[in-house]
């Protein structure tokens, strides 16, 4: 163990425990970290917790966290010194408790810690096991782990640091001896050892939480972002919402800009001039160049037959909650047939909506091209030029007329046609996929079963509008 | 380095000395925020302060610059913002009239040039005349840098300007400068003491953050609370403060749309000392709940409960 700094290291060592509860701390901000705690100290708890918090919890769940784990860790060290119970692993320094450093000695070479560490177990001296302890774990590198499986990976290796194969050898030993006294003296000492392989189980799983749980909440939902929607666990559909809000949210506040944004330094000369007329022509009043960015019109139909059902859901509630950066939406959905289901989407929560609409058109069998003549005769008038349509299906329409010609005038009317298509690129045209007859008149046809794909579809929508 | 800070120490040398001088100042300050205000002079650090309307972000400012009798220079931020309205803006008619008048004159300037070259550099050496510090109209950014004796520069509702903007401000929070091109960088006289006010209508930038020390207000304790009522509305009685404060920490644990804010419960007990009240009856409050709760829908909840809470209140306050 080398203490470098005295303030630094456990400063250091709290922010890797910081990060690893999921708090984002940047070099800066450990940096400023440092500064505070020259400034304020370790003395005043109270105070450092609440100074450091202002630096580094950024937001109210960091907050949170930050509590949490500002209390978890600095527990912990409040024990160093003291002759804490072995429950409780002390953070001991090596000169606080005599003979942690003799016992830590011995500890790196493993065969010759036996001696040492049976003696302690046989004396049961709790705080000076719990010193080591400490110290193997730390040598073992314990702020690395990650995941639960590793749990017994770290459990051996600091055991392994403790000297427990020397201290093993020595118990075969003395049962070869054979004698009633070297038998009875392994026996206690077997017992001693499985104590001290359940407290170290216990200690490695209190560190894995305190170092490895923002990890894996990050490291789940990485996963959900991109596993197929189609086949989510039920259990999964909750935090998938919160997911969909979160990204949506995010792409609604980077492209809710304002209508109209001024070109500095670009002089609008015409209106400048008639603008001045009356002072024969001198600009005293200036007119700039004016952007105009419309905010994009989405027209969205989505197939709610069984085989893309989950998938429309998802994309609905997508939409819906970026209303914020789409200046109309509205939506349709189809089946055997089509309907407008804006509505519906508008006065209930999505969840709710989606529910419903099922209930009215979903799981029927496709007809693409039925549905397609539907839309034509109620709703292609309100197509402009201005109208990007998303069409989600697989374009399987039960070998029914796919209706081509539609798609082909609707393309020409809208700005551009965008085919989500959860299927693969390699199931396109097999059997009674007609998406080939269509992707001709879409602007893009691109393949989309993850929260992720449904992500880069909808940025690219935005992104088109600018 | 505290030597190199403007102010002295004085005022600031100690976590205790911000909420004392908070609290002469009329600011009731929980232990937080005086460290927030301690830590913020002597980082030299903005300081980013959320929490919900009403909790007294926008206070707090005010009452720092009054406690350090420094100007507050204040900047509402709204969609659209610019540098130009932000920073600095040249006086544009100012320069148009300056030339028009000084137009006679340009012939006794360059009247004895024999060529154009000539003519054009005696030009140039009148060249910046017009883009110097006399034409520049500061804006409320700079105009803070240019305090001779430091300024306390309250940022308010930065979630309602742009994003670009937000980065634009980058450059003041991290290093206390600002950039105009025609004249070069124009850096602090003494760093201001910067606040940062949202009301997280939108998630701020990581870059923004990062650059911040992060206060979050939350609605204060009834300990806390009832001090800061005391504070501003002092005339109040006390058995009547403990039943105003009681109530309306009850009403924010009701499942409303908006809950009430401090400065709620202020207005409230100014009404009912103009009213001359000393005990909560559940038909004054009745007639006074809209000043407390802003919705129709939020009104109805609490007005079912209302016996029920002015009772409790009651008794907290040992009125029976």
């Amino acid at each position: 163990m080398t203490v470098a700094a005295p303030a630094s290291e456990p400063l250091r060592r709290f922010l890797q425990v910081a990060r690893g509860a999921g708090l984002k701390v940047s070099a800066a901000e450990g940096i400023d970290a440092a500064r505070t705690v020259d400034l304020i100290g370790f003395a005043d708890r109270a105070v450092l917790k609440d100074s450091l918090g202002l630096v580094l919890a950024k937001t109210p769940d960091e907050k949170a966290a930050y509590d949490e784990v500002f209390d978890l860790y600095f527990k912990r060290d409040e024990f160093s010194g003291g002759a804490a119970d072995a429950e409780d692993e002390s953070a001991g320094e090596d000169d606080t408790i005599p003979g942690g450093s003799d016992a830590a000695g011995g500890d790196g070479m493993g065969g010759q810690g036996g001696q040492s560490l049976g003696s302690l177990l046989a004396s049961d001296d709790r705080a000076t096991l719990a010193t080591a302890m400490e110290q193997a774990a730390r040598e073992a590198g314990i702020e690395n782990i990650r995941f639960f499986t590793q749990k017994n990976l770290y459990a051996r290796r600091i055991l392994d640091r403790m000297g427990l194969r020397g201290l093993e050898r020595d118990l075969e030993a003395m049962r070869q001896t054979g004698t009633p006294e070297g038998l009875g003296r392994a026996q206690f000492l077997d017992g001693r050892v499985e104590q001290l392989r359940d407290s170290v189980r216990d200690f490695v799983e209190r560190n894995l939480l305190l170092f490895a749980k923002g990890d894996n909440e990050k490291f789940r939902e990485e996963l959900l972002k991109s596993a197929r929607l189609s086949n989510l666990e039920r259990r999964d559909l909750d935090r998938m919402r919160v997911l969909v809000r979160q990204m949506a949210k995010k792409l609604a506040a980077r492209y809710a800009k304002t209508r109209r944004r001024r070109l500095r330094g670009q002089l609008d000369t015409r209106r400048t001039l008639r603008r001045n007329m009356g002072w024969g022509g001198i600009p005293f009043i200036t007119v700039w160049k004016q952007k105009r960015i419309e905010k994009p019109r989405v027209l969205v139909l989505c197939d709610v037959s069984g085989s893309v059902a989950a998938m429309s859901q998802f994309l609905l509630m997508f939409v819906y909650a970026i209303n914020e950066a789409l200046s109309d939406i509205r939506s349709f959905a189809f089946a055997g047939s089509l309907i407008e289901v804006s509505e519906i989407l508008e006065k209930e929560p999505v969840e709710e909506a989606i529910t419903k609409i099922m209930s009215l058109i979903g799981f029927g069998s496709s007809n693409y091209g039925n549905s397609f003549a539907d839309f034509e005769d109620g709703w292609m008038k309100f197509v402009t030029n201005k109208t990007t349509v998303i069409i989600l299906g697989d374009a399987r329409g039960n070998r029914t007329d796919p209706r081509t010609d539609v798609i082909g005038r609707l393309s020409q009317r809208s700005k551009r046609i965008i085919w989500l298509n959860p299927e693969y690129r390699s199931a396109w045209g097999t059997g009674d996929s007609d998406m080939y007859r269509y992707a001709p008149f879409c602007g893009l046809v691109t393949v989309c079963n993850t929260l992720r794909h449904l992500e880069r579809a909808i940025t690219d929508i935005l992104e088109d509008a600018v | 380095m505290n030597d190199a800070l403007p102010l002295g120490n004085a005022p600031l040398r100690s976590i205790d000395a911000v909420e004392l001088g908070l609290s002469e100042a009329g600011y009731i300050a929980n232990r937080q925020i005086s460290t927030a205000i301690y830590m913020a002079h002597h980082l030299q650090k903005p300081i980013l302060v959320e929490g919900p309307a009403g909790v007294g972000k926008t206070e707090l400012a005010k009452s720092v610059a009054s406690w350090l009798k420094l100007p507050l220079i204040r900047m509402q931020c709204y969609e659209g913002l610019d540098e130009s309205k932000a920073l600095y803006e040249w006086k544009y008619g100012k320069q148009l009239l300056y030339t028009q008048i000084l137009k006679d004159k340009i012939n006794s300037v360059i009247g004895d040039a024999d060529d154009l070259t000539t003519a054009l550099d005696k030009l140039h050496s009148f060249g910046d005349v017009f883009f110097s510090h006399q034409f520049l109209e500061p804006r409320p950014l700079l105009r803070s840098l240019q305090e001779p004796g430091g300024s306390v520069l309250l940022i308010d509702e930065i979630d309602k300007s742009d994003q670009e903007f937000e980065a634009f401000l980058l450059e003041i929070l991290s290093d206390y400068q600002v950039t105009i091109p025609e004249i070069g960088t124009v850096g602090a006289l003494v760093p201001p003491i910067v606040l940062l006010t949202s009301n997280s209508t939108r998630d701020l930038g990581d870059a923004l953050k990062r650059r911040c020390l992060h206060l979050h207000i939350g609605f204060p304790d009834e300990k806390l609370e009832a001090k800061i009522i005391a504070s501003r509305v002092p005339e109040i009685d006390a058995r009547l403060l403990k039943q105003l404060v009681s109530f309306v920490q009850q009403l924010r644990k009701l499942d409303l749309k908006k809950v009430p804010s401090v400065s709620e419960t202020i207005d409230w007990a100014k009404i009912m000392l103009l009213l001359h009240t000393s005990v909560l009856e559940v038909d004054l409050v009745r007639d006074t709940l809209n000043v407390l709760l802003k919705f129709e829908a939020d009104i109805e909840v609490a007005g079912k409960q209302l016996a029920g809470l002015t009772h409790k209140a009651r008794q907290d306050a040992g009125v029976v």
